[in-house]
């Protein structure tokens, strides 16, 4: 069984956001990033696969610099091989174009499963998964909770709203992972220093037959201005003892809030 | 040219998503005269025009048949493929919920489209539509523009006014027919999940409880206040971790984005992830017994105490109220 897996890098959610002095973006210097935290559950997944059914896992990350730390982290969690998606004009790039290049790195491999994280934190899309499944012309399942792989067909469960899918195909297909899919397990010592030696190949535009075809310009959709959040107006402290306090907010919720 | 609005409204069990509704009455306030069409599928769905006509798109597409019984991409992904072709819209809407979430994406990229998801809010920019979409768990909104010749959009739960005429008016409702040649990935059961009666994403209050609880034999604690108030219970991911209730209760980042007209968090610290799920509520309140959580930095109203204590004479309080 070949199984590809996708993951971004994204800044720490601990992180201090800041604007950029342009507002174009936020400002990522002295950022830290990490891997998006569904990209765990996609990589775990693919681990175990492996362990189950045999095969190879290669794991794709597209950016910059940061990828690098992310693939490393991937590898030492047992993933066999590594891709960096990289070229100037994979920056800042929006899910359609993300979604471009990762099909472009995927199609003629001959994968059975490819999985993701169903959300990348930070940008909170929840589009990559989808539009990679229309490029690649896959079935796909998206926001899995479970999976069961036998021979060559899949059934999968997802979330929906109030209720479990189970959805049932054949492959190869497209997956991205919820939380609770599994425990992703932590790569060990021996795992991290086997990383290290390992190479990462690197692919550029012009290697994913891309070039000049993909860029933030070229994108019919443009992040115009990144800004803050209106400010919440300062909230109350309700005085008095429990009693009091409780009558004060029942009254406050009705009259000046007028929520219940 | 492509101009107007096509709005996908999302049924199971032969109801309308609330949601739905609220994704068609903003797409007749950002119109501006355009048509505004409306596309329900499924099966046994064509009763369904009534309600969606309330809120008075100029048509109403139907495409009913057994393939589409149940949801599934590609099926649903051809309809709504065959609707744009029909009415050529610039814009689709959907609400963002966790079908519009598997099915738009998957159209836009057969489009080479722009697509955004989960927007708070719309506004007109000379002849299109810019879009706030919130971003680092809330922290930041990016604004954006959306170029293509059909663009997607999935408006965020609860944040939309639904705007409803009962009288007069009289889409007009087509029958589009559709096949799909193609279903690869076909839903074989669908579970409904135990205990929550209402959807955490479209619940007008949620209750919430965290740590502070200090046990899952404590959620008829909270759940009495769901009870007296018709809410969802929601709750921090340190609970859900602990497995003292399941992760489809979860708000925040790696939860569940909730915009409920009153969210009461009991007993949480109010984490930045935590907030990432719900600051955009439009009323917080938070019971906790340490005045210095960040919680109350977000609050609307704090009430510094012992949610054993505060919660059960709120409740008692809010029934004087109702009864
Ligand atoms: C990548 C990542 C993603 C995450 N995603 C999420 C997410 O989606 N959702 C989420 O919620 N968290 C998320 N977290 C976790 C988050 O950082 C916090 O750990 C979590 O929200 C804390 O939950 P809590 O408020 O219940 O617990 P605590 O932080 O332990 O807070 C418990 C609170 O209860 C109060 N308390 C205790 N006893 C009482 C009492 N008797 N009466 C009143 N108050 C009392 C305490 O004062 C305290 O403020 C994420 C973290 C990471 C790193």
């Amino acid at each position: 069984m070949k199984i590809a897996v996708c993951i971004k890098a994204v800044p720490d959610t601990e992180t201090k956001i800041n604007l950029a002095g342009d507002k174009s973006n936020i400002d990522f210097t002295g950022v830290r990033f990490l891997t998006s935290p569904y990209d765990e559950f996609a990589i775990e997944e693919a681990l175990r696969l492996k362990e189950k059914n045999g095969g190879e896992t290669m794991v794709f990350s597209m950016g910059g610099a940061e990828c690098t730390d992310v693939l490393r982290d991937a590898l030492a969690r047992g993933v066999d091989n590594a891709t960096h998606l990289s070229d100037p004009s994979f920056t800042n790039l929006d899910p359609l174009s993300t979604a471009k290049v990762l099909a472009a790195a995927i199609k003629d491999g001959g994968y059975d499963v490819i999985l993701l994280g169903q959300q990348g934190v930070g940008g909170d899309n929840s589009q990559v998964p989808a539009m990679l499944a229309e490029l690649l012309d896959l079935p796909q399942v998206t926001v899995i909770m479970k999976l069961e792989i036998t021979g060559n067909t899949f059934k999968a469960e997802r979330e929906i709203e109030g209720a479990h899918e189970t959805v049932e195909g054949t492959l190869p297909v497209v997956l991205s992972a919820q939380k609770g899919l599994n425990e992703p397990r932590y790569p060990g010592i021996k795992g991290v220093m086997a990383a290290r030696r390992k190479e990462i190949a690197v692919k550029n535009a012009e290697a994913l037959g891309l070039a000049g075809t993909i860029g933030t310009d070229k994108a019919p959709l443009k992040l115009k201005e990144m800004a803050l959040p209106p400010e919440r107006p300062q909230g109350r402290v309700l005085e008095g003892d429990v009693d009091t306090q409780v009558k004060t907010l029942v009254e406050l919720l009705k009259k000046e809030a007028q929520v219940i | 040219m492509a101009s107007g609005i096509l709005v996908f409204l999302e049924q199971r069990n032969g109801a309308i998503r609330k949601a739905s509704l609220e994704a068609l009455s903003e797409a007749r306030r950002q119109a501006n005269g355009k048509e505004v069409t409306a596309l329900i599928v499924g099966e046994n769905v064509k009763a369904l025009s009534a309600v969606a006509n309330k809120c008075k798109p100029t048509k109403i597409l139907v495409v009913d048949n057994a393939q589409f019984a149940n949801y599934s991409t590609e099926g649903y992904a051809a309809a709504l493929t065959t609707a744009i072709k029909t009415v050529d819209p610039q814009y689709v809407f959907a609400a963002n919920t966790s079908m519009a979430k598997d099915l738009m994406p998957r159209v836009a990229a057969r489009h080479d489209a722009a697509c955004v998801t989960d927007v708070s809010e719309i506004h007109v920019a000379g002849d299109r539509l810019e879009v706030v979409h919130p971003m680092y768990s809330g922290k930041t909104r990016g604004i954006f523009e959306l170029k293509s010749n059909v663009s997607f959009i999935t408006t965020r739960p609860n944040i939309f006014a639904v705007q409803e005429a009962e009288n007069g008016h009289h889409a007009e409702i087509v029958d589009l027919p559709v096949t799909a040649d193609k279903i690869r990935a076909k839903v074989t059961a669908i579970h409904a999940s135990e205990g929550q009666k209402i959807e955490l994403s479209e619940a007008s209050v949620i209750v919430a409880g965290g740590r502070g609880i200090k046990g899952p034999e404590n959620w008829n604690i909270l759940e009495n206040l769901c009870g007296t108030l018709g809410a969802a219970l929601g709750a921090s991911r340190a609970v859900v971790d602990a497995g003292w209730i399941d992760h489809q209760h979860q708000v925040g980042q790696t939860g569940k984005v909730v915009s409920p007209q009153l969210y009461i968090a009991c007993g949480i610290s109010g984490a930045i992830q935590h907030l990432a799920g719900m600051s955009s509520s439009k009323v917080i309140v938070a019971i906790n017994k340490d005045a210095e959580a960040p919680i109350f930095k977000h609050a609307t109203y704090g009430i510094v105490g012992d949610v054993f204590e505060v919660v059960p004479k709120l409740t008692e309080e809010l029934k004087k109220h109702s009864g």
